[in-house]
């Protein structure tokens, strides 16, 4: 599989004034084979026009990635974002329980993340190759830099702090997890969300047409399922709870948003397989904890603790659901080729 | 170092497939198969990871005296098709590994050895040209002959081209070449012929232009290709933004739920 799919062509001279000959002969052949009766219409149904394009094929090649990167999308999402929750429980000192929790599962999914992708690619050594160069200008290598930096920093910060419990740090090591805990809670922001910048850098106009949203939503999204998967642990945490409430209030206001806004190129977010999944993703994500949260301050203690546990496993479907709808939109929205040729509003009327 | 440059005539085009039977031979791609797609002529639907040249067959009405053999049969638009060789290459800003560079031609050129198959290239290309081998793992499309280039020998299918439709050589001798045959070719009475040659986007032009009869669009040929580096200073904004967000909510989150 490794072999190189061609071949360099350093043979002697004679060899590459053989290969020349045959050029040569495909050239003859093809001037004595043009000529060839036409084939009758009879039976075509699709055909080459301007509005439909070249036999309606699509323009743009579809992403060809497999389920583990909207998974990705997901655990690192969720990790980065249970690493910012672990550095600000531990620096404000409300809840360490809380923040040992939220460690362990940054550290989790800083593991099951580079898995995943490598998984994705089909060979660990080809996922070394991401290290060979920094580009500011991919998105897909500095999130492959900032995923390592976060990987190792949250790893790090986890096992010193499990350290700490267990027997005690000297201080250069104590200075070294509060290190680790704050690099790995800055790059966990960032791991949450370049992967809307990653996904809205691309030719694919319901991914491009989304960029300035895309970033916000994925950290919104990620925020909800790290605050939802702790509170499902057992932690009954106002901090996770309001957490959970202004993450489900900015989730809603991204699917009013998209559902508001008139761009042919947002479709395949609201019809279809696609838009079914983008609905459902949304509602779980959005408008359901929320309100389950509102309901959750008038009711009676163990109702209440009811009540947010349905509204967390909620959000954290809704979040996975989220980034398989996204992914699925993409596919559906590279075979818009009316859209790629006209523009928005005409491949609109078109279709009216 | 002179840009190289593909000039691809469509109303010099017979529709022969020379120039994929040549690609294929010269680069050692895999065969495609012999089915057809049902549309006309064409078994190969479109460029991907074993199509580096895609000839096009659009089908139009009679027209007596243009394409087909006979005045009774429609006639023929044939272009064949190829990777762009974008000024500003979407696959190429977007490679994370390196693998895909800037030849000392001016082509795009994948690194077999380099590609890690990441697939981000493939959604990155305006023109729907780069694709992963899904069986191999790494992305590959045309590689504008690059060793045959260093060698001073022209392309694999230029050189089988038998009516040379498919030229090669400096962009800027292309350019002109392409617009003094346009002149001719509109002189001669053929006023919807056009030069495909996007330099007006933000792709900032190719090294493979085209003259087509008719609108481009019906060749499948985007009238405003877009490098998606374009979105990233929207993307990266809000990225900060959101980085910011979540280290200000959880705090606020954290602090309000002390003092309650
Ligand atoms: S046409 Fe596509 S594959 Fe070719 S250089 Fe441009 S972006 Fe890259």
């Amino acid at each position: 599989m490794s072999e190189p799919r061609q071949q360099k062509s350093d043979g002697p001279t004679n060899l590459s004034d053989l290969r020349e000959a045959r050029l040569e002969e495909i050239r003859q052949h093809a001037q004595r084979a043009a000529l060839q009766p036409a084939p009758k219409l009879d039976g075509l149904t699709l055909h080459a026009s301007p509005e439909t394009g070249y036999y309606e094929m699509p323009i743009l090649k579809k992403p060809q990635w497999k389920s583990e990167i909207p998974l990705y999308f997901f655990c690192g999402g969720t990790a980065g974002a249970s690493a910012v929750i672990a550095a600000i429980a531990g620096i404000t000192g409300s809840d360490e329980r809380l923040a040992r929790d939220a460690r362990a599962l940054a550290a989790i999914g800083g593991i099951v993340s580079p898995a995943l992708l490598i998984a994705d690619l089909g060979m660990p050594s080809r996922f070394l190759n991401m290290f060979r160069v920094f580009k500011f200008q991919s998105p897909m290598s500095v999130g492959s830099w900032t995923l390592m930096a976060f990987s190792s920093n949250t790893a790090a910060a986890a096992f010193l702090s499990t350290w700490q419990q267990r027997f005690s740090l000297a201080k250069p090591f104590r200075i070294l997890q509060t290190a680790a805990q704050l690099i790995s809670a800055l790059t966990g922001a960032v791991v949450s969300s370049y992967t809307g910048v990653l996904v809205g850098a691309t030719a694919i106009p319901v991914w491009n047409q989304n960029a300035a949203i895309l970033p916000l939503h994925f950290a919104a999204s990620g925020m909800a399922a790290a605050g939802g998967l702790l509170e499902l642990r057992g932690h009954n945490s106002p901090a996770l709870n309001a957490i959970g409430l202004i993450t489900s209030l900015g989730e809603s206001a991204v699917g009013v948003s998209i559902e508001l806004r008139k761009n042919h190129a947002l479709k395949p977010l609201k019809s279809g397989s696609s838009g079914w999944l983008t609905r459902i993703g949304g509602f779980f994500s959005g408008p359901l904890p929320l309100i389950l949260r509102l309901l959750s301050f008038g009711a009676a203690s163990n109702r209440k603790k009811k009540l947010r546990k349905i509204a967390a496993a909620s959000a954290v479907a809704g979040s996975l659901a989220t980034r398989f709808a996204w992914t699925h939109a993409g596919s559906v929205s590279a075979k818009d080729t009316p859209l790629l040729l006209h523009g928005a509003s005409n491949a609109l009327a078109q279709k009216h | 170092m002179t840009v190289t440059a593909f000039l691809t005539d469509s109303t010099l085009c017979i529709g022969c497939k020379a120039c994929e039977v040549a690609c294929k031979e010269w680069n050692q791609v895999p065969g495609d198969g012999f089915i057809w797609s049902g549309n006309s002529y064409d078994n190969t639907g479109a460029l991907g990871h074993s199509t580096w040249r895609h000839v096009k067959f659009v089908e139009n009405g009679v027209t007596p005296g243009l394409g087909g053999n006979s005045p009774e049969a429609f006639s023929w638009g044939f272009s064949s098709d190829v990777c762009k060789h974008c000024e500003n290459a979407g696959c190429l800003e977007a490679c994370p590994t390196g693998a895909i560079v800037r030849t000392e031609f001016g082509g795009v050129f994948v690194q077999p050895d380099v590609c890690n198959g990441c697939g981000y290239c493939v959604v990155a290309c305006p023109f729907g040209v780069i694709e992963k081998d899904e069986q191999d793992g790494r992305a590959f499309k045309c590689t504008f002959c690059y060793d045959r280039q260093r060698d001073g020998l022209h392309p694999a299918c230029a050189s089988v081209c038998p009516t040379e439709s498919i030229k090669f050589g400096n962009l800027d001798d292309l350019r002109a070449e392409a617009h003094g045959r346009i002149e001719k070719l509109k002189s001669m009475g053929f006023d919807d012929v056009q030069l495909y040659d996007p330099v007006d986007s933000s792709v900032a032009g190719t090294h493979a232009i085209f003259i087509v009869r008719g609108d481009p669009g019906t060749y499948n040929m985007p009238p405003k290709p877009e490098v998606p580096t374009i979105y990233l200073r929207k993307g990266w904004t809000s990225a900060a933004i959101a980085s910011g967000l979540m280290l200000a909510a959880t705090l606020f989150a954290f602090l309000g739920g002390r003092r309650a």
